[in-house]
């Protein structure tokens, strides 16, 4: 089974608080179960997408690095 | 409270499962503005959009010198009378005419401060401000700072909610996360 993000942002060079406004905004738009990816580029990014995915209990399913450029992939959450 | 009320982890369910309960999260944030200064109301409207971002319903109660920031940039002279037209000319209002509270240096420390903002792409408080307005952040003007400074509602930006009181920041903030900045 292959994994259909519904939706990419580019946030790199984009500085707190905006890649997690960014982001809320987005998924604002996706229908529950659906999937979100994000690049960025701001090393805080990293402990703030963890904690906005555990407050708004949209699951972060993964979160990894490449260089300098961070990857992270949000789950719309089930009502 | 006696010993034999306090609650023992039933048998069979591991320890760290409970001390994982966490403590419902707050849903919404109040920050109490006092603050005019560049360093102070840039963070108000960091925290204000991000608790938006987060969910949150958000409310930023504008007072004191605090007030000043919501001032539209093109209004220079505000106020009635002497006193209070002499302190809109000492202290400028809008979003883009803060001061620092340290290394002001007649405005050259703002200016390098908005230069390396730009640099490192940090939203300014003006953009912050819309961004809040956008994303539905309650912005709620003092009623009794305004009659005293001698600000209008005409004197301040669009898209703010009714002047009010402090009964209803303090009924805002009941349940809330609150911060005064």
């Amino acid at each position: 089974m292959s994994i259909t993000i519904a939706k990419s942002l580019d946030l790199k060079g984009l500085s707190c608080p905006l890649p997690i406004i960014k982001t809320a905004k987005a998924m604002k738009e996706l229908a529950p179960g659906q999937l979100l990816e994000a690049f960025a580029t701001d090393p805080g990014s990293v402990s703030d997408f963890k904690a906005w995915a555990q407050t708004t209990r949209n699951p972060l399913v993964e979160s990894s690095q490449d260089g300098g450029v961070f990857h992270f992939v949000l789950k719309k959450k089930e009502i | 409270m006696s010993i034999d009320t306090i609650q023992k982890p039933p048998i069979g369910q591991p320890v760290e499962q409970i001390a994982e309960k966490k403590p419902e999260t707050a849903e919404k944030l109040v920050i109490f503005a006092w603050s005019g200064e560049l360093d102070k109301v840039w963070p108000t409207l960091i925290l204000a959009t991000t608790g938006a971002a987060m969910g949150k319903e958000t409310t930023v109660f504008f007072t004191f010198w605090g007030l000043f920031p919501l001032v539209k940039n093109q209004v220079r002279i505000t106020g009635e009378n002497w006193m209070q037209k002499m302190l809109s000319m000492m202290n400028r209002g809008g979003d883009e005419h803060l001061k620092l509270s340290k290394m002001n240096f007649a405005g050259a420390g703002p200016a390098m401060m908005n230069h390396l903002a730009k640099e490192h792409h940090v939203a300014s408080p003006h953009e912050l401000m819309e961004v809040a307005k956008e994303m539905g952040v309650h912005l709620i003007p003092c009623q009794m700072t305004m009659d005293m400074m001698g600000l209008k509602r005409e004197d301040l930006i669009d898209g703010l909610e009714e002047p009010a009181g402090a009964t209803k920041a303090l009924a805002d903030a009941q349940g809330a996360i609150t911060l005064f900045i």
